[in-house]
């Protein structure tokens, strides 16, 4: 009697969570011009007017131009910082680490007025430069956690086994250290770039004037009318984000199955 | 001259030292074994000499070149790990040619060592297979693989049998003296194993808190321990307090309650060089159980009774009690080991004993 109480209890979260997202998905394929019930007829009709419709393209190619910058840098910074914190004796290791981690911990608001409150300060002007950096700080501590995980499990010896054999210490990272840590790279970038595509809140506040990216286009799109491009434009997201991070892990499995391991 | 030599090298961690003010040469060609428990300071010199941490004082050099200022890369040294340590992502061939990658050799002639290599450490048919394929035994003799086909100076071994089950360790310890003898490699061999190092060695550093204890060949450790450190950690062995009367050219005569006075030869004692407080050290499988009633021969010969007894299969532990001392006694059993409680003889004889100067710790 209890678990059919906690069964049930669980299906309606489940549901609660899930339903809306599926409503969206549902909606974009209705052929009525009206983005709610009663469904009309099957359609993919919304998903061409969206492919012409230019404000959207246009803030597709910058969130997927925004997104690809900042998982690289975010990337590239990330596992130097891991490697520095988990290889090497930095003096206050620690107080670094909780540094880099911090973004997460701050409300993505806070962090968003102080950013821009300081630019202020600095009389510099919100640019796309600015906006890159902006989700760096945000997605850096994903990258980090995620790396510094991996690289704690990988041991010294390798790299000393390297080393011993002849390879400089960069040739031994490029060789050893890097392709033991590629799965944490690889994720650490999805990551970022998800974050990235998905985030509202940072950019809304940072983004300078005529920048539009996908999540702030919704939203100002919302602001006039409840269109069914919006719909379709909201199944895209949902296949983008959910998407790659499971192709991802669907190529580093088999990365990994490769080598035997 | 010298593969390797150490001279007063020092190794500090913050106020901690773990290597004190230690020299030894190591000649070419020769196998050492650094021997003592975790924590002496012999992976600790091991890495020294690899280049993997810098000693806080002394000089190391290498074929008489001093290396303290030559990175771990430009050594040419060959490194083996407790775990193997080989890279997970490239396969056996790639493995072993990683150090050759570094060298000025042709991709032929590369090829040409990679298969000669795998041939001595008789795994010719593994060259396309990923390390996680291969088990313990099979890993190891690749990591040597990979260590040696760099021809390097010196080869070094932190604990390479430690990760294998005891019968393969066995096999290993034959295999890698043979290598090692075929090629005529310097190396430098850390355990905590003694079988190990006085199987394999042919000098034998014992190490303990980071000071050389002694340097010997395994028997002169084994046999003339110079201090009681050793003469406790290899093997099993009884440490009585004595005192010796006096030494001349050739014996030393030591007195001991209830034993009586003994003489030994001096080479037994190097380091007893004048009468006082000293220890007698006789080794477990030196002492003779005997029936009480036994026809006595050479050797000096003491009441006991038997305490305890471990059985081992083909030998027997005894735990004898000779006056107010303790003896552990190892025999092999002559059809029927000793019981409990039972009177018997306790023999020895004087040459099979050392001495040690000072009074016991």
């Amino acid at each position: 009697m209890g678990w059919q109480l906690i069964r049930a209890y669980t299906l309606l979260v489940y549901l609660f969570m899930f339903l809306p997202v599926a409503v969206v998905v549902l909606l974009s394929f209705n052929a009525s011009q009206f983005g709610s019930f009663p469904m009309t007829g099957f359609s993919f009709r919304w998903f061409v007017e969206l492919a012409g419709n230019d404000a959207i393209l246009r803030a597709f190619q910058t969130s997927i131009i925004l997104g690809a910058l900042t998982a690289l840098i975010s990337t590239t910074l990330g596992v130097l910082a891991s490697l520095a914190l988990v290889r090497y004796e930095v003096p206050g290791r620690n107080l670094i680490s909780t540094l880099l981690i911090a973004p997460i911990l701050v409300p993505e608001v806070v962090l968003a007025v102080a950013l821009l409150l300081f630019l202020n300060f600095l009389s510099i002007n919100k640019s796309f430069f600015l906006l890159l950096m902006g989700h760096v700080i945000f997605t850096l501590p994903f990258v980090i956690l995620v790396v510094q995980a991996r690289l704690v499990g990988i041991r010294r010896d390798y790299e000393e086994a390297a080393l011993s054999l002849g390879a400089s210490p960069v040739q031994a990272f490029f060789q050893i250290t890097l392709p033991l840590l590629a799965p944490a790279v690889f994720a650490g970038m999805l990551f970022a770039f998800t974050i990235s595509f998905d985030d509202i809140t940072g950019t809304l506040f940072w983004k300078p004037g005529g920048v539009e990216t996908v999540p702030t286009q919704i939203f100002a799109m919302l602001r006039n009318s409840i269109s069914p491009e919006i719909n379709a434009l909201g199944t895209v997201m949902i296949f983008l984000t959910v998407g790659l991070p499971l192709i991802g892990l669907a190529i580093a499995r088999r990365m990994a199955m490769q080598r035997g391991s | 001259m010298s593969a390797v030599s150490l001279k007063n090298i020092v190794k500090k961690f913050g106020g901690f030292t773990a290597v004190h003010r230690m020299s030894m040469d190591i000649p070419d060609g020769s196998f050492v074994t650094l021997l003592g428990p975790s924590g002496c300071g012999k992976t600790t010199t091991l890495r020294m000499i690899a280049g993997l941490i810098d000693p806080t004082e002394g000089d190391i050099t290498i074929k008489g070149q001093r290396i303290n200022d030559v990175p771990i890369h430009r050594r040419n040294l060959g490194l083996v790990f407790q775990n193997y340590a080989l890279f997970p992502h490239k396969t056996i061939a790639e493995n072993v040619a990683f150090g050759l990658k570094y060298r000025d050799i042709s991709k032929a002639d590369a090829a040409m060592k990679v298969r000669d290599v795998l041939e001595l450490v008789q795994l010719p048919h593994v060259s396309d297979r990923y390390p996680k394929q291969l088990s313990g035994g099979q890993q190891q003799r690749i990591a040597l693989a990979r260590a040696i086909v760099i021809e390097p100076d010196v080869l070094l071994l932190d604990e390479p049998l430690s990760a294998l089950d005891a019968n393969l360790r066995e096999d290993m310890r034959v295999e890698l003296k043979r290598i090692q003898h075929r090629i005529g490699i310097t190396t430098v061999f850390v355990t905590h194993d003694q079988s190990e190092a006085l199987a394999m060695s042919d000098r034998i550093v014992v190490m303990s808190n980071g000071r050389v204890e002694q340097i010997g060949t395994p028997q002169e450790v084994y046999n003339t321990p110079a201090s009681e450190f050793v003469s406790r950690f290899l093997g099993i062995s009884n440490i009585l307090p004595a005192t010796c009367q006096a030494v001349d050219g050739q014996d030393l005569s030591l007195e001991l309650p209830h034993f009586g006075k003994i003489s030994m030869p001096r080479e037994k004692a190097p380091n007893v060089s004048q009468p006082g407080p000293a220890q007698l050290v006789i080794r477990a499988e030196k002492l003779l159980l005997a029936e009480k009633s036994a026809p006595a021969d050479d050797r000096i010969a003491l009441d006991g009774k038997v305490e305890a007894v471990d059985y081992q299969g083909q030998a027997a532990r005894y735990f004898v009690r000779v006056g107010d001392q303790q003896l552990q006694v190892i025999n092999m059993i002559d059809q029927h080991p000793f019981e409990e409680g039972s009177d018997v003889s306790v023999r020895f004889r004087p040459r099979d004993c050392a001495a040690l100067p000072g009074a016991a710790s």
